[in-house]
């Protein structure tokens, strides 16, 4: 018998008691794993974005669309390389399943988005089919998509001109990343802006317009020039990176990180209330036990170690069997639905974090009982005092 | 003259409870040759725990010296006094104080941890010490399956097992029955005579004391008369 059988020995001295304070310590940490790959996500999600484009949207808000006589008003603008539209169509796929859906010029989409790769064949089918939709390569493998294959679709936004909210689209073809991160994205479908535009009720427009720069070093310059180009105007525009509109994207939702941490406080507080009560309870109860320790000959630091370490093994076993579940479950629901959990993982930041707080709270749980066992007089606790 | 394995020397304790300062051992001075086995006897209150915690070295004498095989103990800090109480004596108690959640053979083991054997030989000496007190077949089984005298037998294999050369047992029958009492107390007499261990047993009963070389009796925190055993 080690030290390490020994401590673990006595972990499971009220079995009972053991079990569900690891119980709430594995809940906690799969919480923590779980709402720490989101956060993650959320909050670095948009660093693969490339710092060569540059985002106009309407100042009102992203959702408030402007009108396509901008487009070459922008493309004159000096600095400014290429531009493309989207428009957010609202997709809905069968019994109410979002598809992130956008309507895109082929030709423009193609240029200033070079991370999607596609055949020749496929870009050009999509130029030349004016219902032409081209599918993320993680939605076509959810739902099976397959060039050839109809997408018939529901917007929650455009109506036809005939007032119908349904739409049919023909699959022209499958779009892949250019990397690994760009592959994660691949969730989005493109429709042809040419049939929406002449389909829909409500004219032509673009929701944000991509900028290409010839210089990237002269990001803010372009975006002030763009923005002064419109001020004043009924179209005033907002202008920025990418990576800041992802972001901005993102932030609709709420502060992600700081819902998170408050969700994260309340319940490592709890935790810490609940590990602490055990832990303290523990040593109470073993002070007899203790005291004998020290009468074979156990220093008063090898007594405190031994309390210490069992805090530590309780919290490592708790914590990274929740953490386990976590990535399991993570990986689980990105199987289930790419669209919305692809990207997410418990990657190694959050793993980093986790060991962190595992080591905190052992620390903040164990320490004080196991100082206080450190501190037994022999005679006083054998006599019982 | 036979060396004295334990020397005590004007030993005074005071205790501090509360605002109140009580001197429980006014000036002790005894030796206890190498080899013996020595019953402490008195009512209670008397000191005669505190005494024997004095010569094992769980507290310090608040004034004298005590002297065990050389080494003055009396002096030492917390730190080599564990040392010392680890290579050089084994405690028996009362109530056995065995680990619940350890097997017999692994609460024997427990004082070797604080040395640098392997397991292995860890586990070979406790089942050595174990078969000295007769237990060798219940190695495997935990406190709360063995009856109090195999608790106790397995309490003194534990002081057994890193070889001191003093025993310090504190009433080692008082939880037991008359029968159970006469096996422990033989066996305790039988480490004393076959294994030459120097025990000093603190007890209450007359007959236990009788197992002994020498009863030293103690009141009111004084030594009265030593006498030989019958």
């Amino acid at each position: 018998m080690g030290y390490f059988r020994f401590v673990w020995a006595s972990l499971w001295r009220k079995k009972t008691r053991a079990i569900l304070t690891l119980l709430s310590l594995i809940c906690a940490f799969l919480l923590f794993g779980l709402l720490q790959a989101l956060s993650v996500f959320f909050t670095a999600g948009a660093d693969f974005v490339g710092a060569s484009r540059l985002i106009v949207q309407s100042r009102v808000s992203f959702t408030t669309s402007l009108p396509m006589r901008l487009l070459p008003e922008i493309a004159a603008i000096p600095g400014v390389k290429d531009v493309s539209h989207d428009q957010w169509f609202g997709g809905v796929y069968g019994e109410n399943r979002q598809m992130f859906t956008f309507a895109s010029d082929p030709v423009r989409l193609r240029r200033v988005y070079p991370e999607w790769v596609m055949t020749d064949a496929e870009w050009s089918a999509f130029e030349q089919t004016r219902t032409g939709a081209i599918v993320g390569r993680v939605v076509a493998d959810q739902y099976g998509f397959k060039v050839g294959d109809k997408l018939p679709l529901k917007s929650n936004i455009f109506p036809q001109k005939n007032g119908s909210m349904a739409w049919e689209f023909d699959i022209v073809g499958i779009f892949d990343g250019k990397d690994a991160s760009w592959q994660a994205q691949t969730q989005t479908v493109y429709i042809n802006h040419a049939y929406f535009d002449e389909a829909n009720q409500f004219g032509s427009m673009a929701g944000v317009f991509a900028v290409e720069l010839d210089d990237v070093n002269k990001a803010n310059e372009v975006a002030q020039a763009i923005d002064a180009r419109f001020l004043n105007s009924p179209n005033e525009t907002k202008t920025q990176s990418e990576k800041d509109f992802n972001k901005g994207f993102f932030a609709q939702i709420g502060d992600i990180g700081l819902i998170v941490s408050l969700i994260l406080t309340a319940v490592f507080f709890t935790i810490l209330i609940l590990t602490g009560n055990t832990m303290a309870q523990a040593v109470r109860e073993r002070i007899p036990e203790l005291a004998v320790l020290k009468t074979l000959g156990f220093r008063d630091g090898q007594v405190t170690g031994l309390v210490l370490a069992e805090s530590l093994l309780l919290c490592v076993t708790g914590g990274l069997i929740g953490m386990g579940l976590a990535a399991f479950m993570i990986s689980g629901l990105a199987q289930a639905a790419p669209g919305f959990f692809g990207a997410v993982r418990a990657n190694g930041t959050v793993w980093m974090q986790a060991l962190l707080a595992i080591i905190v709270l052992a620390l903040a749980v164990g320490l004080p009982p196991a100082l206080k066992a450190g501190r037994i007089r022999i005679v006083d606790a054998l006599a019982g005092r | 003259m036979t060396e004295a394995l334990v020397q005590i020397n004007n030993v005074v304790k005071n205790y501090t409870r509360g605002k109140q300062t009580v001197e429980v051992l006014h000036g002790i001075t005894l030796g206890i040759p190498k080899g013996d086995f020595v019953a402490l006897m008195g009512p209670s209150g008397s000191g005669k725990t505190t005494l024997l915690n004095l010569i094992g070295g769980l507290d310090q004498p608040t004034k004298g010296e005590i002297v065990v095989d050389g080494k003055r103990i009396d002096r030492l800090s917390s730190g080599d006094l564990s040392r010392w109480r680890a290579n050089n004596v084994g405690f028996v108690f009362q109530f056995y104080n065995l680990l619940p959640v350890l097997t017999a053979e692994r609460n024997v083991e427990l004082p070797l941890l604080l040395t640098k054997m392997g397991s292995a030989e860890r586990l070979k000496r406790a089942n050595i010490a174990l078969e000295i007190v007769g237990l060798k077949d219940r190695a495997r089984h935990k406190p709360k399956e063995l009856s109090g005298g195999q608790e106790q037998r397995v309490a003194i294999a534990r002081a057994l097992v890193s070889d001191p050369s003093l025993l310090v047992c504190d009433e080692p029958t008082g939880d037991l029955d008359r029968k159970t009492a006469d096996e422990i107390l033989t066996l305790l007499q039988r480490l004393n005579r076959e294994y030459g261990k120097t025990i000093v047993m603190v007890t209450h009963d007359p007959k236990a004391a009788e197992y002994a070389k020498h009863i030293v009796n103690l009141d009111k925190g004084t030594l009265l008369a030593d006498s030989v055993a019958a």
